[in-house]
Formats: structure tokens, sequence, C-alpha cells
């Protein structure tokens, strides 16, 4: 544990696009975080997406590269051997493809083949260890020291943690998850639950909190996303939310888009906010909503907030 | 078995509020029968075997088998079971009517998660008989 506090303390921080873009309040939120709790954030320079979900569909072994790109350039471009990286797409890519390299012939062939092309080293197996903001705030920082650190709280707001399918899914890409002691569940995660729980919440029991948001086919299929998104929503409802939490910019839009055309299309109104948890740790830190960007966020959920005397 | 789109409105009907076990066998059944509907439509027999005393839950496995994306939806089947059982086993619990509607939720989702992935596969408008229909015009 010390050893993964150190070594998480100063992080290269792969942000992806979707936090430049509609997750923006998730960027600036983990900033505002690491700003208080002392981790540094080191950006990546002339990064590149990681293959999302487009490039994976068309041809695996492409997105294997461009992630093995932004790995190596944390690697062998700036010294760095731990990668942060907040969005859930991302996350999921880069494990993927440092699996695929480890495991696939084929991937490492294509890697090599394409990193010489593009003039830069190679990616190796094992070079870098990718984490989530989740492991990043739980180890890099500390519960115990989280706990000292709380100013306020959030006094017990009832959240639903919300996790996605890719935090945990495929099992095989997250050799360190199911181990037992401090690790990760992949059927039942539990670090958001962890570290809200510590900031003051009340986590209420929610059944979907691993369920599909129907995320890939948002614009194909919209239909069927806004059904999948209201259930989850009515699930947090039933469940007696105040808020869902969640960690992945895909979700997190998903939801805030759905449940407003849940309410045009299907005339199904829902209530329950929509906040990134690290958004919600930093209120719980003592930083102002502003801060945190709170207003930055579809789902309206300051007049709840202030309510509670928690923004 | 009913058609992916009668499951769809039984689900979407009021559930029976006397007998909280009958309701619950009844949503672990539309659960059973929407993979039912996914193996069909990928040419395979529905097995009857039983995963860790549910069809459910094997059937889930069989469906998974060389769709590993179909995995999103195993923990929505395990809470189908833990939802079952909480019932089950407690139906005078003071919590059983957030229980049972908590169960219909999680049900809804597999169907709503496998009756989409079926569509968006083209594998048939939720009656196995338009997939021929959908082959041919492809």
């Amino acid at each position: 544990m010390p050893e993964r506090k150190e070594k998480y303390k100063k992080v290269a921080y792969y942000h992806g696009c979707a936090l430049e873009g509609t997750a923006q309040p998730y960027n600036t939120s983990t900033r505002a975080i690491a700003k208080k709790l002392d981790l540094e954030l080191v950006d990546i320079e002339n990064w590149n997406c990681c293959g999302a979900m487009e490039v994976k569909n068309i041809d695996p072994e492409i997105q294997t590269y461009l992630s093995s790109r932004v790995m190596s350039l944390a690697h062998n471009g700036m010294g760095q051997d731990v990668v942060m990286a907040p969005c859930n797409g991302c996350y999921h890519n880069l494990k993927k493809a440092e699996y695929d390299i480890a495991n696939s012939k084929k991937s490492r062939d294509v890697v090599k083949k394409i990193s010489a092309k593009a003039d830069h080293p190679v990616y190796e197996a094992g070079q870098v260890e990718t984490i989530h903001a989740l492991d990043w705030i739980k180890f890099g920082y500390g519960e115990e020291e989280l706990k000292a650190k709380i100013k306020g709280g959030l006094k017990g707001l009832k959240v639903a943690n919300y996790y996605g399918c890719m935090y945990t899914r495929p099992r095989h890409i997250f050799p360190e998850k199911d181990q037992g002691g401090d690790s990760e569940s992949t059927s039942q995660p539990h670090y958001m639950d962890d570290l809200l729980e510590i900031a003051g919440a009340v986590n209420v029991e929610f059944p979907l909190k691993t369920a599909c948001c129907g995320g890939a086919h948002t614009l194909s299929d919209s239909d069927t996303s806004t059904r999948l998104v209201l259930n989850i929503l009515q699930a947090a409802e039933a469940a007696g939310a105040d808020v869902i939490a969640t960690e992945c910019p895909t979700c997190h839009s998903g939801l805030e888009m759905h449940q407003i055309r849940a309410l045009k299309r299907l005339s199904k109104e829902t209530n329950v906010k929509i906040v990134y948890f690290t958004q919600l740790l930093g209120l719980a830190l003592g930083l102002s909503a502003r801060k945190v960007g709170i207003h930055e966020n579809v789902s309206n959920s300051i007049p709840l907030l202030k309510s509670r005397k928690i923004a | 078995m009913r058609s992916v789109a009668d499951i769809g409105k039984a689900l979407d009907a009021p559930l029976p509020p006397s007998d909280p076990v009958a309701a619950a066998t009844f949503l672990l059944f539309s659960g059973e029968e929407i993979l039912e509907h996914w193996l069909l439509a990928h040419d395979k027999a529905p097995t009857d075997e039983l995963k860790e005393g549910f069809r459910v839950l094997a059937l889930h496995r069989q469906g998974a088998r060389g769709d590993p994306s179909f995995n999103a939806c195993r923990e929505t089947a395990r809470e189908l079971v833990y939802h079952y059982n909480l019932i089950r086993l407690e139906p005078e619990h003071q919590d059983m009517p957030k229980r049972l509607v908590m169960m219909l939720l999680v049900a809804k989702h597999l169907y709503l998660f496998v009756s989409g992935k079926m569509e968006v596969a083209g594998l048939g408008e939720f009656c196995c008989s338009s997939k021929p229909i959908r082959l041919n015009s492809a």
C-alpha cells in the first residue's frame, strides 16, 4: 500500500477526448481534487485517441496501437510509469492494449510496424501501469488520509454508484481485480462506494451498478438507449437515491441526455441528479460547486446540493 | 414461448400484489425467456441445465459463448437471481414490495439489453419468424 501511495503521487494524466468536451466537468473536478490533495497530474503531450469504440470495432489491432502510443509517450517521452485515465473508455482500452501486447504476437507485430512508421519508440508490455481515477485517489492519497481531509462532507446524501460496463469488463484485461483483500471486484465494484462513504454519503443498494447504459448505440438506436437509461434512473429512484454518482463520461452524458429524452419521448419524468464522483468528493473536501464544475453539468443538482448545505 | 414483444408488454404491466413469490417466479421466468430468444436467434438450442441452481444463469453463460460483449448483462442476470432469492426466502419481509419493484426493474433491464442487442444485430424484430426476412433483405 505505501508503495502505491508513493507511485501514484505523480502520474501521467491521460484525460482523453471526452474530458475535453462533453465531460469537461469531470476534468475540472479531477484537476481540482489533485490540487486539493497535493497529487500531481502531468498531462501527456501530443496524446491521441485511445481508439474508443469506433476504431476497435473496425480493427482491434489499430486500437491496440493507438493506445500503445499513449503509453509509449508516458513511458518513453515523460519517464512516467503510471498512467491515470479517468474515462472508462480510455482506461478500458489502455488495459486491453496492455493485455494484447503481452499476449498476442500479432498485436506486437502491428504495434511494432506502425510505431516504426510513426517514428516513435515501441511500447513494451509492462512499461506502465494504467490506473483509474478511483485507484488514484483510493491508493494515491489513501482512505484514512481522505477521511481526515473531509470538510463538511456529503451530509448523508443518498448516492447510487453507477460504474457502467467498461470499468470491469472483460475480466481478463484487469488481472489486478478480483484478487481479494483491497482489490476491486468485477462483479460488485465498490471503490466509488468506499470513497463516497468516507466523504459522508449514504450508498444505496443499487442492483444496476454495472448494467449497460446503451452508450454504444446512443446515436444508432437512441430509443433503446433511452429505455435502458430510464430503467437505470428509475431503479436509482426506487433505491432511494438523491443522486447517481458516475465515473464514466459516456454513461454520464447518456444518463443526462436520455433523462431529458425520456421525458420528451416517453413522458417519463425522473428527478434523480447525475454527478461525477469527483465532483461529490470535491464538494466534500470543501471545494466550491463552481470549482468542481457542478454548473457545467446538464443535470441541475445545484438546488438539491444547496438545500442539503453541501454546495 | 411468448414473443419478445409480449415479454416486454408483460414487464410493463403491474405485478399481481397478492403473491410475491409467484410474481418473483414470473420475473425470473421472463429473464429465462428473453435469453432463450437470444439463443434461438443465434440458432442455438437453449439449455435446460442449471448453473448455481438457476437456468437463467446457464442460459446467460450459453448466450455469452463466442460473444463476450454479452457479458455486459451477466451481473443483471445474477441480480435477478439475487432478488428472486430475497423474495422467495423472506416473502413476509417488510421490504418485500420494494424488493419486488427492484426485481421488476432488473428483469426489465435484461429484457431491454437483450432485445436492443438483437435489434442492433439485425437478429429479428422481436419475433423469430422475421429473422429470415431480415437475412434475405441484407
